[in-house]
């Protein structure tokens, strides 16, 4: 990771000077060293930009507003951020003319609520070392094993293609790979297995966490609508959805029917809950279904394939299939 | 506020005798915006329409809520109802209490209580409900008939002799369908290639008709008056401007071993052939699995006789588009091949046959030239047994449910002519039922079994076994309540009849809608019987329903009588509950475009005035001519910028609340 660091230092300060891009869309830390976050960064402040194991967050929504003016700027994409960047491409939010995507290599990103769950407090710093990942705290070195706390995402990840980009960072044959260490339906197939009302309750245990405090959706690179349902008052939805005894259901059942066969499952809304709601799996068995029922279907594989549920073909399955595995 | 009028119609005993209308008045009088509410025993007719037109000026109404039949039935003689009395025709809703309410309910209790709710639901509706005017679309007076058989012709010919163009897209080499294979005809027993021979040739002749043969739809887009349809040119590999069917290279061609289609595969064709004697157009065609020459690139034998010089080997598939108005399906059907009823035999004998086979082994062009052998030795049959309802009126899954309906009548024909030529055969005819109803139908039927002494037995076959070179046959006789077992030389199955197996994806690219056995369905069973739902297909014999060849053509020409009526107009009022875009809250994603079965939805770039910014969007524009209000796009708009007019987002919620208050 350190080498790619270098590497990425070395490449964005080419790109900066040789004026390909005025602009940088990177990671910053935040209050630690663990709060990394996107930001957009010039010459001037290049020097604070972050890459390691931290940087988890999908740099293509920030794309829709940072991406606009005249002068290119520079998005650096992670292999699986390329899929949510060709989602973008394909619905016209993101206009790829204004973008340098730059392909940067990723060994897998990880969740710090898991390495604190490890007993792992006070977290100066990260690196990898092998199948182990080498923490640096304020009480000494700890470690513990990569595979243990890797974002949901990573431990079911995409691969090591970028799917998009203008140029790859090192090529991806000889990229590093991160592992896949887990079963990506595994848990869907969990929730399919339960009864009616153990899903029911699950489901509202789940989302009765929920704070409305709209994480999901800003981070969301598929919830791109310049004036969301629910923040439009004409619409009607924020009222009716208030009005229930349970807003937070019809909030995200309505988000996850809005982002049906277009989410890459890049797993953003699970990673930024600051609840911790598995809001992932809704979004997952909608492609389970799509998946089984119209064929193997990755959301922003490339920028012009139709979606499966906004395209119509003879060999799509009968709606009285549908109807009848949706009981 | 609108001003509403309530109209609760009795509909005779059909709505009165499972809800209380009175009650329905009484509670819908309550709902807000309501200033009138009436009862009648049929608001259809002129008198409930004139209640309609009076209420309308007296009050004052600027809504109205029918609550009546489905809206398919009457919502435009309502919108035409209140249109007369000065209101915008889109003023009206229908709430229908007769076939989602009274019809399947049968307590009048929860009737009444559901009807009130749907009213409610209306009346919330119409509250948000504005008026609404449509635009014209021109329409393309040129038909599409997709079928080149009997119904297809009949229904070109008629189109054409009307003044209007007419392709026919048929995907064999030559136009006449079944038919042209079949012998006799019943109940007249002329010869079928008597009758439609000439039809063939007029098709072909006609100014106004144009065959595309061994041609086959590939997509088609569009709407009614409208169509944009791609027709497949299979390569023929003859140049059809040059070939002159003389059928030389037909005598020469060396590979002659491949079965012959049109004999039902009873004799073998060669590689390069003209289908038959009366094909239309009369051209060679190569089947280029056959074919010596696309397989080791050798042979030529047929461009060295070809003296026109019309074999083309290079020849490739062609793609047409052209527009229509209106399209015909006239696919037709095939009989199913018994081959999964082993109980008859028709695997393991080849005296075993079907009934179409059997009308080639009668046919003088056919395999046998006319004489009635059996196919395993070329000998005269003895006693040939005839087995009904083979496949059809079944219940298990290898039987089609319904009655293939020329079964009967073509079997007593075929009984009829083999006494007619051959006294000395024995025929026995196996059935169910004989179904004759048709005119003069029961006294042929009653002349095979009266004047040729064809012995009908009513019962089935069981079995039927090969034994010593002869068939024997084990059957009921359900009248004398007794097992028979008889020796038959022959054995002729009426199996079933299906449609056709590109019907279905034709029905796909037509957005036509079918029944679960592959029939197309009919607008309405007894009102719109030649007519599609989707607006501007028209069905034309047996793919909507089986059929004889007299029920086919009075179809075919009441096909052409709609498409005329079609063709006859220069312009269609478009559908004015279309989709329209708020430009403000559109993203621009393309998802409404994509899901667009019309091609209705553009994107234009427009300067935007937003939240107090000003800029440059990618919107969607909706053109209102084309639109046909199907509401995909609305459902697909993540952000609702898409909406329906008659239709809207809030309008259905309104809806939705009135019905859960």
């Amino acid at each position: 990771m350190r080498e790619i660091k270098e590497l990425l230092v070395q490449k964005i300060n080419e790109l900066l000077d040789n004026g390909t891009v005025d602009r940088v869309a990177g990671w910053k830390a935040g209050e630690f060293c663990y709060d990394a976050a996107p930001a957009v960064f010039t010459k001037e402040n290049i020097d604070e930009l972050l890459y390691n194991g931290f940087c988890g967050a999908n740099q293509s929504k920030f794309l829709v507003n940072a991406a606009t003016t005249e002068n290119r700027i520079l998005a650096l994409l992670k292999p699986c951020d390329t899929y949510s960047y060709n989602q973008l491409v394909k619905e016209h939010r993101v206009d790829p003319s204004r973008v340098y995507a730059l392909g940067i290599p990723c060994t897998g990103m990880v969740d710090v609520n898991k390495i604190k769950a490890l007993g792992i407090t006070g977290i100066t710093g990260i690196e990898e070392d092998g199948e182990n990942l080498k923490i640096a705290t304020i009480y000494g070195d700890a470690s513990c094993k990569k595979c243990d706390v890797l974002l949901e995402r990573c431990m079911v990840c995409k691969g090591k293609n970028h799917v998009a980009g203008d140029e790859m960072l090192i090529p991806d044959e000889e990229a590093p790979e991160t592992p896949s260490c887990a079963d990506r339906m595994a848990e869907v197939a969990r929730l399919e297995a339960m009864t009616e009302e153990e899903r029911f309750n699950f489901w509202r245990e789940q989302l009765s966490k929920c704070i409305r405090c709209n994480a999901c959706r800003n981070a969301c690179p598929a919830c791109t609508c310049r004036t969301c349902v629910f923040d439009n008052a004409k619409s009607g939805l924020a009222a009716k959805v208030n009005n229930t005894d349970f807003e937070e259901n019809m909030f995200h059942i309505i988000r996850a029917f809005h982002v049906a066969g277009r989410c890459t499952d890049c797993g953003e809304c699970s990673r930024v809950c600051p609840q911790n709601i598995p809001l992932h799996l809704l979004n997952r068995k909608f492609i389970k279904d799509i998946n089984e029922f119209y064929g193997e279907f990755q959301a922003g594989a490339d920028t012009t394939t139709k979606g499966p549920l906004t395209s119509f073909t003879k060999e799509d399955c009968e709606p009285s299939i549908v109807m009848e595995r949706g009981e | 506020m609108q001003k509403i009028g309530v109209f609760v119609c009795w509909c005779g005993s059909n709505i009165a005798a499972t809800v209380d209308v009175a009650a329905v008045v009484e509670a819908l009088k309550k709902q807000p915006g309501v200033v009138y509410a009436t009862d009648y025993q049929y608001m259809c007719s002129a008198s409930g329409q004139n209640l309609i037109k009076d209420a309308i000026k007296e009050y004052g109404l600027t809504g109205v809520v029918v609550c009546s039949c489905s809206p398919r039935m009457h919502e435009a003689t309502f919108r035409k109802t209140v249109q007369a009395a000065g209101l915008n025709p889109y003023m009206l809703e229908i709430a229908n209490i007769r076939e989602q309410c009274s019809w399947i309910h049968k307590d009048i209790k929860e009737g009444t209580e559901k009807a009130i709710i749907l009213g409610a639901a209306a009346i919330a509706k119409v509250q948000l409900n504005a008026p609404l005017y449509s635009q014209t679309s021109p329409v393309v007076k040129r038909a599409l008939v997709i079928g080149g058989g009997i119904a297809g012709i009949q229904t070109a010919l008629d189109i054409a002799d009307a003044g209007f163009e007419v392709d026919i897209v048929e995907k064999k080499p030559t136009i006449g369908g079944k038919m042209s294979q079949l012998d006799k005809t019943f109940p007249t027993l002329d010869c079928a290639a008597c009758i439609l021979t000439p039809k063939m040739v007029d098709a072909g002749a006609h100014e106004k008709i144009n065959l595309y043969t061994y041609c086959e739809v590939e997509k088609v887009e569009g709407f009614v008056g409208n169509f944009s349809v791609t027709i497949k040119q299979k390569p023929r590999y003859i140049d059809a401007t040059k070939c002159t069917g003389c059928g030389a290279c037909v005598e020469k061609c060396p590979s002659k071993k491949t079965p012959n289609e049109f004999n039902m595969g009873l004799d073998n064709r060669t590689a390069i052939y003209i289908p038959f004697a009366q094909a239309v157009p009369k051209l060679a065609v190569i089947d280029k699995d056959a074919c010596i020459h696309f397989k080791n690139g050798k042979c030529g034998l047929c461009v060295r006789t070809c003296e026109a010089g019309a074999i083309n080997y290079d020849q490739t598939e062609e793609f047409i588009t052209r527009e229509y108005g209106a399209i015909v399906v006239a696919t037709g059907f095939n009989q199913i091949k018994p081959t999964n009823f082993d109980e008859y035999l028709y695997n393991q004998s080849k005296d075993v046959v079907t009934s179409l086979e059997f009308e080639r082994i009668m046919n003088a062009a056919g395999p046998t030239k006319g004489h009635l052998v059996r196919p395993s030795n070329g000998k005269q049959p003895k006693n040939i047994v005839f087995v009904q309802c083979v496949g059809s009126r079944g219940t298990s899954c290898r039987d089609k449910s319904y009655c293939s309906k020329i079964c009967c009548m073509y079997t007593a024909k075929h009984a009829m002519l083999v006494k007619d030529h051959h006294p000395e055969i024995d025929v026995t005819v196996f059935y169910i039922d004989v179904r004759t109803p048709g005119k003069n139908f029961d006294e042929f039927y009653r002349r095979a079994v009266e004047q040729y002494g064809v012995h009908y037995i009513k019962g089935m076959v069981g079995k039927v076994e090969e034994a010593d070179g002869t068939l024997k046959v084990q059957a009921s006789d359900l009248l004398d309540n007794r097992q028979i077992l008889m020796d038959a030389d022959m054995v002729v199955l009426a199996a079933a009849i299906e449609p056709d197996p590109t019907a279905r994806s034709i029905a796909t690219m037509l957005t036509a809608s079918m029944d679960t056995n592959d029939f197309f369905t009919e607008a309405h069973a007894k009102l719109r019987p030649v007519e599609s739902p989707t607006a501007g297909i028209f069905l034309s014999g047996v793919c909507q329903g089986p059929k004889d060849i007299p029920e086919t053509v009075a179809q075919a020409s009441a096909a052409a009588a709609k498409v005329i009526g079609l063709l006859a107009k220069d312009h269609l009022l478009c559908n004015a509950c279309v989709a329209h875009s708020d430009e403000t809250l559109c993203n621009g994603c393309s998802q409404c475009a994509n899901v667009c079965a019309y091609g209705a939805i553009t994107y234009e770039d427009r300067l935007v005035m937003d939240k107090g910014v000003r800029e440059t969007r990618r919107v969607a524009v909706v053109n209102e001519a084309i639109c046909q209000g199907c509401g995909a796009c609305t459902v697909t708009c993540p952000s609702g910028a898409m909406d329906l007019r008659g239709f809207a987002n809030n309008q259905i919620m309104a809806e939705v609340d009135a019905i859960c208050k």
